[in-house]
């Protein structure tokens, strides 16, 4: 066995969306590592930075507004240095992104066939015709049922269920090693949105993939992740394997969202919700940014942004009231 | 496909069918007496009433209709009242003038517009966005009688560079002899087209270019020309469809530039029909234009289903 190289490297990253009228700071000093064959699940609410810390590890965010500082590593290459041809070689071919939308996401004036042969052309130089060829062979892997015809079919005559299923044959259509999913099931049925996560832990156990997850559900991040992050105002207030973070969350935040979802550990308990809403992104306070909505909040919360502080390895939360251990200093 | 084209066809005989009693009623629903462009004003009843017998124009008008109606679909538009002319050969030379004038406007028009419409899509918010937009704004607000005479007076009488009326002699043919008269009038005529496909191109590339799918195409890590394809393929419709639009409306609003250029088309021979009152050129000429109309939305509308594949096809 080789071992585990590290696909995602990213270090005090900072995006930043700038326009005339306000500048949104987005992601603010996200820390985290993606091994080989890892899942990682990113928890958060809506606003939180998800996507947008999704998209910079492509460098999908709009080139000309987007202002990014930290370390960024994809594969080695540095992504807030590489130019967009150097990204462009990248994308699709080492790490791939699927997104919430399929019917959205996919071009509709274009077959299904002829955007996952497109992608196998532009990164392996094969002609058109073998191109298709393997479409075809990835449509039955992501197990579309009368793959040849659906070769030929357009976006708005496939189910939502199937779109998504394309969309995640054009995303393995060059074997990637890293897989970027932005709740990629969040808009299907509740049947269908097993049917795809089973589908994608299928995948990424047979072809070996880094995934890194976003999702709102819970159930959803138990299933598939290794380890789980929970965003908030674009930072990673709480980090650590799953099974921990899901039995003992650390941060107050991460505790509510625990609280305020449905899931088996909580049987018998009240459901909490989290008054209060998320902080202003254009106008970022120099503090714990969740303080305002905490139920622990003292003085000390006001005064910086809290360190990560880790009680034990492996295990990291931005709260004062975490214990930090010895040795993780 | 070829039974989707034969049906909307089909469909189109209908409304050519309306447009003919449209043109035809144009005349009669107009206020005066159609006989008065024929005869003096002094013209004793029993002569009036005898020239109106000639004409056909005592009968009820569903005859009226059907007798020109049979006439025109073999080809007989009458007899020009003012120059004892058959109308339809003289429309057809003036329809080819207008239709070389036109169809230059319209492609130089077309060409400018998607340039600078992309181009502004391309860099929107930018100077390059502004400029465009400007030129768009000025583009189809500037009165065509206006800048028709602000080039004859720079070019023609200043400059003495392109002729300032007319045609060239005898028939159209594409050398340089003609050209040089068609420079002008093309040049005028293309404002429109030129503004208003730089704003929709704008438009549309600019709202394909916010679509989800790009980002999907971007992180496929497709080049640059594939992606273009993509866009082309996803704004050639609506873009199809206005230039359709445009370039009837060249071929049937050149009337104020071919009259400052005395361009021979069916523009200035519409207008002076109009003052002579001579019902059968007027007629012809609208009936000549308005099927040109619906034969360019027929071809807009099949060339949009074999692009779009969301347009069903039955
Ligand atoms: N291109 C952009 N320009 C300006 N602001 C942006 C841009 N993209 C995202 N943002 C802002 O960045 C913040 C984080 O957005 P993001 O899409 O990452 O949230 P999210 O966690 O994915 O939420 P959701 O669960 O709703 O998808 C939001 O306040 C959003 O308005
Ligand atoms: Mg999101």
């Amino acid at each position: 066995m080789m071992t585990p190289q590290t696909l995602v490297r990213a270090r005090n990253l900072n995006v930043k969306f700038v326009s005339r009228d306000a500048t949104v700071h987005a992601v603010n000093g996200v820390d985290f590592d993606l091994a080989e064959r890892e899942v990682l699940c990113i928890l958060g609410e809506s606003g939180s930075g998800k996507s947008v810390t999704l998209r910079a590890i492509m460098g999908l965010n709009p080139r000309a507004k987007t202002v990014m500082s930290g370390e960024l590593k994809l594969c080695g290459e540095d992504v807030i240095a590489a130019s967009e041809a150097r990204m462009s070689a990248l994308r699709g071919r080492q790490a791939s992104m699927i997104f919430q939308e399929p019917m959205t996401a996919l071009d509709p004036v274009f077959t299904i066939g002829r955007q996952i042969a497109e992608t196998i052309v532009r990164h392996e130089g094969v002609s058109y015709k073998a191109a298709m060829a393997r479409a075809l062979e990835l449509l039955e892997l992501v197990q579309i049922p009368s793959a040849k015809r659906r070769l030929e079919a357009y976006p708005h005559e496939l189910s939502g269920g199937l779109r998504q299923r394309a969309m995640i044959a054009i995303a393995l259509s060059c074997r990637p090693k890293l897989l970027l999913a932005d709740e990629p099931t969040t808009a299907l049925d509740a049947t269908v949105q097993i049917q795809i996560l089973l589908l994608l832990r299928r995948l990424q156990q047979e072809l070996g993939m880094g995934v890194i997850f976003v999702t709102h559900d819970l159930g959803v991040a138990g299933e598939i992740a290794d380890r789980i992050a929970v965003m908030y105002a674009g930072r990673f207030v709480e980090e650590g394997p799953v099974r921990d973070v899901m039995r003992a969350p650390l941060h107050p935040y991460a505790q509510g969202l625990l609280g305020a979802t449905v899931h088996a550990g909580l049987r018998g308990k009240r459901l909490t919700t989290i008054p209060g809403a998320p902080p202003d992104l254009r106008d970022l306070p120099t503090r714990c940014a969740f303080a305002p909505r905490c139920p622990m909040v003292e003085n000390a919360c006001r005064s910086a942004v809290p360190e990560l502080r880790g009680p034990e390895p492996g295990r990291a939360a931005r709260c004062i009231h975490v214990a930090q251990a010895a040795q993780a200093a | 496909m070829l039974k989707y084209i034969l049906r909307r066809i089909a469909y189109a005989i209908p409304i050519a069918l309306s447009v003919s009693v449209v043109c035809f009623m144009l005349v009669h629903i107009a206020p005066g007496d159609p006989i008065d462009a024929i005869v003096p004003p002094d013209t004793p009843k029993d002569v009036v009433e005898q020239v109106r017998k000639d004409y056909g124009l005592d009968k009820p008008l569903p005859i009226q209709y059907a007798v020109w109606l049979g006439h025109v679909l073999q080809g007989d538009l009458g007899r020009s009242i003012a120059t004892r002319r058959p109308v339809a050969g003289d429309l057809i030379l003036a329809a080819r003038k207008t239709f070389v004038l036109a169809l230059t406007a319209a492609m130089f028009g077309f060409a400018i517009g998607i340039f600078l419409g992309s181009l502004a899509a391309f860099f929107k918010g930018t100077w390059i966005d502004r400029l465009a937009v400007s030129f768009a704004v000025g583009g189809v607000s500037v009165p065509h009688y206006w800048l028709g005479m602000v080039m004859v007076i720079f070019f023609s009488v200043l400059m003495n560079v392109f002729p300032a009326m007319g045609a060239g002699p005898g028939d159209w043919q594409w050398d340089w002899q003609h050209i040089q008269y068609l420079i002008l009038p093309a040049l005028t005529l293309s404002c429109t087209p030129i503004g208003l496909l730089t704003r929709t191109v704008r438009g549309i590339v600019s709202e394909i270019l916010n679509q989800d799918f790009v980002t999907t195409l971007r992180g496929k890590g497709l080049r640059n020309r594939t992606m273009m394809l993509h866009v082309v393929k996803n704004a050639a419709p609506t873009i199809l469809a206005v230039m359709g639009l445009q370039l009837g409306y060249l071929m049937g609003g050149s009337i104020l530039v071919e009259t400052i250029f005395s361009w021979p088309g069916t523009g200035s021979m519409l207008n002076a029909a109009i003052f002579r009152r001579d019902i059968p050129v007027i007629q012809g000429a609208t009936l000549v234009l308005a099927m040109f109309f619906v034969m360019l939305n027929l071809i807009v509308d099949i060339m949009q289903t074999m692009i779009d594949p969301r347009i069903v096809r039955k």
